[in-house]
C-alpha cells in the first residue's frame, strides 16, 4: 500500500551521512572524525553480531532488571474520567531511570573495542551514575563530568558516583551546566581518543550517537508494543514523553513511528513559562543551528550564542534536543509542547499520592501533560506515558520548593 | 593571486618561515584587538588569525575557553569583529586575515550576509573548527563566492585517505594540528609533526602551518624547520588573561613574546623574558 511505503519512512533515518533531514550530521573538529567513523564502523559490525546482542539482551535481563512493567494507572485514569493511562515503568529499571539501557549498550561496545576508559557527561548524575555503575561492573576506568553548578544542586548523586569509583570532575566554564559538561568530555575525548569511549547520554551529539543511543533505548517501545497489544489487544492511542535531550521519547516513540494512528506528544521543560524566557523548550521556542555536533534547535541568541537554560528539573535543562525530534517535529510526525515548572510539581504530588509512585521531576512533566491530554479523551482510549525515572533523587528540590528543611 | 598566495610567496622567496598569530576579537576589548593586530604585525606576525567568540568552543583548552568568556562579557559578534578587521584593512592592505571560530554564529547571521560583511570587511578566509570536510560544501561554496577562502585542518588522528581528501579541498594553507588534543595543551611530539607536515606535502602543494601547543621561540622554531609557518595562540592569549588591569603592560608581552618567537623562527639569538 502506498501509505505504508511512505510511512515505513519514518524509522528509516538516519542517512548515510547521519543526517535526519537537514539535521543531526557530524559537526566536529577534525580531531574527532576518525573516532567517530570507527564508531560507526564497530557498532554497524557488532550489532550485526548475534553473540553481542544475546549479551546485551543478558545484561538487560539480569542486570538492569528488563522487560520493565506496563502499569495500569487506574486510580489516576478514574480522577482524570478520560483515557484509560499506562505508565511504562523505567523508574524500576537498575539505578532507577531508563539511562541504564543505554549506558549498558555503550559500556558493552566500549569493552568490544577494547577501550580501558569511559567517560561522560552529566546533568541530574542520573546518566554519570548509570555510567558509573557500569564501569564498575565492567571494571572499566570512568570520569564524569559535571557542571559546578549541578554538583552543588546534586550532592547526593556525586557520591553516589564517587562510591562507585568513578572520579567526579568539576567543570567551571561557561554556565556551568550539562551544556558545558558536554564541552569538557568533548574536549576530554579529543585529548584521549585512543584509549576512552565516550559514553553521551541522550539523543544529541554528533552522528552515529544519535542513532546508536536510540536503538539502546528502543528496548522501551518495543516491550511497550508488545505489553499494550497483550493488554488491550490494539495499539494505544497515544504516547507522551518528556524531552530535555530526548532519549526517553526517542526510546518510547520509536518502535511506533510508522503506525499512523498512534500519536506522540513530547513534553518539553516550559520552566516559568515560554513568555518569559526562562525555560528550556528548544523545540518550541528555538531556532536551528549547529552545537554539539548537530544541527537540530537551539536556544540561542540572535547572534548566535547559546543560552542559558532554566528548568525545576536539571534533567531537562539541556539549550538543544536530539536532532531526530527536531526532523519529527518539522515532519509533523511528533508534536511537541511543554510543561511549565509548576504544573509538573503538581502533578509530580498528585501521581505520588494517587499511585504511591514517585516520580522524577523530569517524568512529571509529561505526567502533567498526559493528564490534559486525557481529559480530551475518553475511556475507549488509551494513553502511554513513559515513566522515565523515579523521584527519589528530587525530594530535597521539591522540599526546597514547599519551603521544607529534610 | 590572493592575498595570503602573495604573503606565502613573498615569505618563500626570503627563504623566511609564517608566522600566524591569534587573539580571540575582543579579549578583553575591541580596542585593545584593534591595537594588538598592528602591534603583532610590527612584530613580526606575517598572517593574524582572529577568534570569534562562541559560548561553547569545543576545541579549545581554559586558556582560549577564558578568552571567549572574555570577549562575550563584552557582548562581541560579528558586526563588531567585521568593523574591526575593516579598520584594521585601512591601515594595513597586505597582512592576511583569518577568522577562526564555529559554525553557528555563521549559521545564525545566514552564510551569504556573513561571507559578504566579512569580504567587505577585508577578511581573507575563514577556518570552521566544527566543519570538517564532511560538511564544509556548502559554506565553502557560498565563501568562494565572495573570495574568501576556506582553511582546513589536518589532525594527528587524520588516516592518509583523509589527508588526500582533506587537502584535495584546501585552500590558502593547510593548517596541521599539532597534536591530539586542545589549543593549548602541552604533549607536542616533534617526529610526529614532521611526519605529519611530510605526509601533507606529498599530497599537496599548498603552505603548511602547524598549530596548537607552539608556545615559544624554542617551540616556533624547531616546528618551523619542517613546515611554511607556525601557529601561536594560548601564549599570547595568556599574556591578555594575566595582564588585565594593565593593558599596556599586557601589550609590552605580547611585543616581546611575538619578536621572539619571530627572532628564534629566524635564526637570530633571543633572550626571552615575559611576566
Amino acid at each position: 500500500m502506498n501509505t505504508d511505503v511512505r510511512a515505513s519512512a519514518f524509522s528509516s533515518m538516519p542517512d548515510e551521512d547521519g543526517k535526519f533531514g537537514v539535521f543531526g550530521g557530524r559537526f566536529v573538529s577534525e580531531t574527532l572524525v576518525s573516532a567517530l567513523s570507527d564508531l560507526e564502523e564497530f557498532y554497524k559490525k557488532f550489532s550485526s553480531e548475534e553473540k553481542f546482542m544475546e549479551q546485551l539482551d543478558e545484561d538487560l535481563v539480569n542486570y538492569v532488571g528488563r522487560p520493565t512493567p506496563l502499569y495500569e494507572a487506574n486510580r489516576w485514569s478514574d480522577q482524570i474520567g478520560g483515557a484509560r493511562i499506562f505508565f511504562k515503568r523505567e523508574d524500576l529499571n537498575h539505578t532507577g531511570a531508563h539511562k541504564i539501557n543505554n549506558a549498558v549498550g555503550q559500556a558493552l561496545l566500549a569493552k568490544h573495542m577494547g577501550k580501558t576508559r569511559v567517560i561522560a557527561e552529566t546533568g541530574a548524575g542520573q546518566h554519570g551514575v548509570a555510567t558509573a555503575t557500569i564501569a564498575a561492573r565492567l571494571g572499566l576506568e570512568c570520569q564524569i563530568f559535571m557542571g559546578e553548578k549541578d554538583i552543588k544542586r546534586q550532592e547526593l548523586n556525586v557520591y553516589r558516583m564517587k562510591l562507585l569509583g568513578a572520579e567526579v570532575v568539576s567543570v567551571r566554564s561557561g554556565s556551568r551546566t550539562l551544556k558545558d559538561a558536554m564541552n569538557e568530555a568533548m574536549r576530554d575525548w579529543i585529548t584521549r581518543v585512543n584509549d576512552t569511549f565516550y559514553v553521551i547520554g541522550t539523543v544529541a551529539g554528533p552522528h552515529p550517537y544519535p542513532m546508536l543511543v536510540r536503538d539502546f533505548q528502543s528496548v522501551i517501545g518495543r516491550e511497550a508494543r508488545i505489553q499494550i497489544l497483550d493488554k488491550i489487544g490494539r495499539l494505544p492511542d497515544a504516547l507522551v514523553a518528556c524531552v530535555g535531550g530526548g532519549s526517553n521519547a526517542i526510546g518510547l516513540f520509536y518502535p511506533f513511528l510508522d503506525d499512523a494512528g498512534v500519536s506522540m506528544f513530547g513534553v518539553e521543560a516550559g520552566g516559568k513559562g515560554l513568555e518569559t524566557g526562562q525555560h528550556a523548550a528548544p523545540l518550541n521556542s528555538g531556532v536551528p543551528g549547529i552545537l554539539h555536533g548537530n544541527r537540530t534547535y537551539l536556544m540561542q541568541t540572535n547572534d548566535g550564542q547559546i543560552m542559558d537554560t532554566h528548568s525545576v528539573s536539571a534533567g531537562l535543562d539541556y539549550p538543544g534536543v536530539g536532532p531526530e525530534h527536531a526532523w519529527l517535529k518539522d515532519i509533523g510526525r511528533v508534536e511537541y509542547v511543554v510543561s511549565s515548572d509548576e504544573e509538573a510539581m503538581a502533578a509530580f504530588q498528585n501521581v505520588t499520592r494517587i499511585e504511591g509512585i514517585m516520580p522524577a521531576l523530569e517524568t512529571a512533566h509529561a505526567l502533567a501533560y498526559t493528564e490534559k491530554l486525557a481529559t480530551d479523551l475518553d475511556s475507549e482510549q488509551h494513553i502511554i506515558v513513559n515513566f522515565s525515572g523515579r523521584g527519589d533523587k528530587d525530594i530535597q528540590t521539591v522540599a526546597q520548593l514547599e519551603g521544607i528543611e529534610v | 593571486m590572493s592575498r595570503i598566495a602573495k604573503r606565502f610567496s613573498d615569505l618563500a622567496s626570503k627563504n623566511r618561515k609564517a608566522l600566524i598569530t591569534y587573539i580571540v576579537a575582543g579579549d578583553p576589548s575591541l580596542d585593545m584587538t584593534n591595537t594588538l593586530m598592528h602591534e603583532m604585525v610590527t612584530s613580526g606576525a606575517d598572517l593574524l588569525e582572529l577568534g570569534v567568540p562562541f559560548s561553547d568552543p569545543m576545541a579549545e583548552g581554559p586558556i582560549i575557553q577564558a578568552a571567549h568568556e572574555r570577549a562575550l562579557s563584552n557582548s562581541v559578534a560579528l558586526t563588531q569583529i567585521f568593523e574591526v578587521v575593516s579598520s584594521f584593512r585601512r591601515k594595513d592592505k597586505d597582512t592576511p586575515v583569518v577568522l577562526m571560530g564555529y559554525a553557528n554564529p555563521i549559521e545564525r547571521m545566514g552564510y551569504e550576509k556573513f561571507a559578504r560583511a566579512a569580504s567587505d570587511a577585508g577578511v581573507d578566509a575563514v577556518l570552521t573548527v566544527d566543519l570538517p570536510i564532511e560538511e564544509i560544501a556548502f559554506s565553502s561554496r557560498i565563501f568562494a563566492e565572495f573570495g574568501l577562502e576556506s582553511i582546513l585542518l589536518v589532525a594527528p588522528t587524520s588516516s592518509e585517505e583523509r589527508i588526500h581528501r582533506i587537502v584535495s579541498k584546501a585552500e590558502g594553507f593547510i593548517y596541521s594540528v599539532a597534536l591530539t588534543g586542545v589549543t593549548g595543551d602541552k604533549n607536542l611530539d616533534f617526529n610526529q609533526v614532521k611526519s605529519q607536515v611530510m605526509s601533507i606535502r606529498r599530497l599537496s602543494n599548498l603552505p603548511v602551518v602547524v598549530g596548537f601547543g607552539i608556545k615559544d621561540a624554542d617551540t616556533a622554531k624547531v616546528i618551523s624547520s619542517v613546515s611554511d609557518g607556525v601557529v601561536v595562540g594560548s601564549a599570547i592569549v595568556d599574556c591578555l588573561a594575566k595582564q588585565l588591569l594593565a593593558p599596556s603592560i599586557a601589550i609590552d608581552n605580547v611585543r616581546s613574546l611575538v619578536s621572539a618567537i619571530r627572532d628564534g623562527m629566524d635564526g637570530i639569538a633571543f633572550d626571552l623574558q615575559v611576566d
